[in-house]
């Protein structure tokens, strides 16, 4: 059986639900973008346009909510089918948007730039475990208005999986989407077949801000699956209570929700969100505490009981090298967000409160999501009797090593971990140079890049992506070494 | 192009550790009169290819034991042949096992498999092996290595009581000693006055080779 995890009790899910539409009814939420205005007041609701504040009534949250589909099917460039996000089913992205690396020459941290992102890109295209990309690394060398765009641009060259991406301003929806439409060939297949989400982050408390729903506004129009990333920070946006956090979270979900569902009943959305334990002591925001689990795994557990595809920003670190906090962070947040079953579990690699990636963390927790995915399978069944007649064999044999059962099944009953992970006696471990995580990971990094098979991409829509890309007069070609 | 086939079923029966494949093959070179030693030098290239697909990572250990198994197996029906030609093709004598007060065997086991299957003479005494039964074992078959496995810190000292032994009889030099297991480390090898310990059976199997050169 699947293991499982419980958070909230029936009763009180559904308490969360419902003070959140009072919130949503009573209080209201923000509403900055004009067209979002227009869409909410052409649907009847209330926005008072002085305060920009919009009151949703309850039977309309309950409509919404009835229309937006359960789950999403997510396809690679080549339209396959990589991912189903809905039920328990769970898929690995890296954390998205680091202004910064961690250069594993120098173990420190320093401003990103387009190599940084172009390698970690050829690097999760080859990790087994991490079925999709995001736009993890925004590079300092393009200009900041194309920035969002880039990321995509480079992408979509360097790898086949999917893509969790996002804007920072509101002209590259424009950009991306015929981007997104070139690699897939038509408006009408990116529909059937997505191959990118597009983040949008409402702002704490209760603010969804022009350009976040624009977003989700276009993202509504050409139906490709927005991603809700709403952040509530304990006790600084948010109550501190994390119950609290959490009824905050749902009333600015649904908020999107509900604009979404205006646009286009039935438009692809997905419960998603960054919430922060805020720290006490620091004042940051606390991504990987044990707290930020908690209510992350507390939001999830509302979005499965509204039957809408999950997401959480887990397993991840806030160390600042790769160091045992690196590890048991991720570690603690991976395992639980797949036990939990949330569909799009998003961090791989993010260090540093979601502003540092590191290449070499990313394959570390590759492995993570490799042992992650082998714990959620639980126990099953093989044999019956299941070791009886086994162990009747002993009376011949001194071990079952090389026995045919053991070879039929030890692939599926163990996790076999790459070399990144060292399992030699100490005797080995000194004789192969005493390597730490980091060292050997670095090895694994290098070998990744060297085994790159080269950008799958045909020439033709490269080229394509890049006239689309077209500003000022920067040389894409020249930027990526094409 | 016959050949070319047969090549590829000599390693198709090694690396998937198809014991009765490897079996039969060797039974159908005795009955085709094949030159035996080219018949034993591609079972051999087969099991080597086996020992660098463990070291790469792609084979884990019950597929390394199954290659071995196969080899050995090949080889039992060959032997009849190899000594009526009297040739001796093989690298050297092995005597083999775990120290007393321990059964851990699994360990002994497989570099044992990987020995015999790379042309050792292997003599696997098992486990729990007293200190004498050891050395009686390879003065009686005239062995040149002896492989002392212990998994346990307590049982370890077996080991040093091994070569004291055979320094009392004045008989150390007589023999090469390798020992092995979790607990044993380079100092130890140096402290008891071993030639040598190995992190793996592949890598066991490369040092006897070294050290019988």
């Amino acid at each position: 059986m699947r293991p499982i995890i419980k958070i909230l009790e029936e009763d009180m899910k559904e308490k969360v639900v419902l003070e959140a539409m009072e919130i949503l009814e009573e209080i209201g939420f923000f509403v900055e973008n004009n067209e979002a205005v227009d869409i909410l007041q052409n649907a009847g609701i209330n926005v008072d346009t002085e305060t920009q504040k919009a009151f949703i009534p309850r039977d309309l949250v309950k409509k919404s909510l009835k229309t937006a589909p359960q789950s999403i099917s997510l396809y690679n460039r080549e339209g396959d089918l990589v991912s189903e996000l809905g039920g328990d089913n769970i898929c690995f992205d890296p954390g998205s948007a680091a202004l910064n690396v961690l250069d594993k020459e120098t173990n420190e941290i320093r401003a990103a730039i387009t190599k940084d992102f172009v390698d970690f890109t050829k690097v999760v295209d080859q990790l087994e475990h991490i079925h999709a990309q995001s736009t993890a690394i925004t590079c300092s060398d393009v200009p900041e208005k194309i920035s969002d765009r880039y990321r995509l641009l480079i992408a979509l060259i360097y790898s086949k999986k999917p893509i969790v991406t996002g804007t920072f301003v509101k002209e590259s929806f424009e950009v991306m989407k015929d981007m997104l439409v070139t690699v897939r060939g038509s408006e009408e297949e990116l529909r059937r077949k997505p191959l990118a989400i597009f983040d949008a982050c409402p702002s704490p408390p209760l603010k969804w801000s022009d350009l976040t729903c624009q977003s989700i506004i276009d993202c509504a129009k050409y139906g490709i699956p927005s991603e809700f990333v709403s952040m509530p920070m304990t006790g600084a946006t948010a109550p501190v209570t994390i119950l609290g956090s959490i009824v905050q979270h749902a009333a600015e979900t649904l908020a999107g929700l509900v604009i979404t569902q205006i646009v286009s009943p039935g438009a692809p959305v997905i419960w998603g969100g960054s919430p922060a334990a805020f720290d006490m002591r620091k004042g940051t925001m606390y991504l990987a505490s044990v707290d930020t689990i908690l209510m992350d795994l507390g939001y999830v557990e509302i979005g499965k009981y509204l039957n809408l595809p999950t997401h959480a920003y887990l397993g991840m670190s806030d160390a600042k090298i790769l160091d045992s906090q690196a590890g048991f962070e991720t570690g603690m947040g991976s395992l639980l967000a797949g036990i939990k079953g949330v569909n799009m579990i998003s961090g791989a690699g993010m260090m540093n409160f979601e502003s540092t990636q590191s290449i070499q963390k990313v394959v570390i927790d590759n492995e993570i999501a490799g042992m992650t995915y082998k714990f959620v399978k639980g126990i099953t069944q093989r044999d019956e009797p299941i070791a009886k007649n086994l162990l009747k064999e002993f009376d011949k044999k001194t071990h079952l090593l090389s026995h045919d059962h053991t070879l039929k099944w030890f692939r599926e009953e163990l996790y076999l971990p790459s070399t990144v992970v060292d399992r030699s006696t100490n005797e080995e471990w000194i004789n192969k140079g005493r390597k730490s995580t980091g060292q050997r990971t670095k090895e694994r990094v290098e070998k990744l890049l060297s085994k790159y098979p080269g950008a799958a991409l045909e020439k033709d829509d490269i080229e394509n992506l890049i006239d689309i890309m077209k500003y000022e007069k920067i040389d894409f070609h020249k930027l990526l070494n094409l | 192009m016959v050949i070319l086939i047969i090549e590829k079923e000599y390693k198709e029966a090694i690396l998937n550790g198809n014991i009765s494949l490897a079996e039969s093959l060797a039974s159908k070179a005795i009955n085709d009169n094949l030159e035996i030693n080219l018949v034993i030098d591609q079972f051999s290239e087969a099991i080597r290819e086996a020992g660098d697909l463990f070291e790469e990572g792609e084979f884990f250990l019950p597929e390394l034991m199954r290659s071995a198994e196969a080899m050995k197996a090949a080889m039992t029906i060959l032997e009849p042949k190899i000594m009526e030609n009297k040739e001796d093709r093989y690298l050297g004598k092995v005597v083999i096992g775990t120290i007393e007060g321990d059964i851990h065997d699994i360990g002994k086991t497989l570099v044992a498999a990987i020995m015999s299957a790379e042309g050792f003479e292997v003599f696997d005494l098992g486990a729990d092996v007293p200190v004498d039964k050891f050395i009686d074992k390879a003065e009686e078959v005239g062995a040149q290595l002896i492989c002392i496995s212990a998994l346990l810190t307590t049982t370890m000292v077996g080991q040093k009581r091994l070569i004291d032994n055979l320094k009392e009889r004045k008989i150390r030099n007589k023999y090469k000693i390798l020992i092995g297991g979790a607990p044993v480390s380079r100092k130890w090898v140096e402290e008891i006055g071993a030639d040598g310990s190995a992190e793996n059976a592949v890598s066991a199997v490369k040092l006897a080779k070294k050290l019988l050169e």
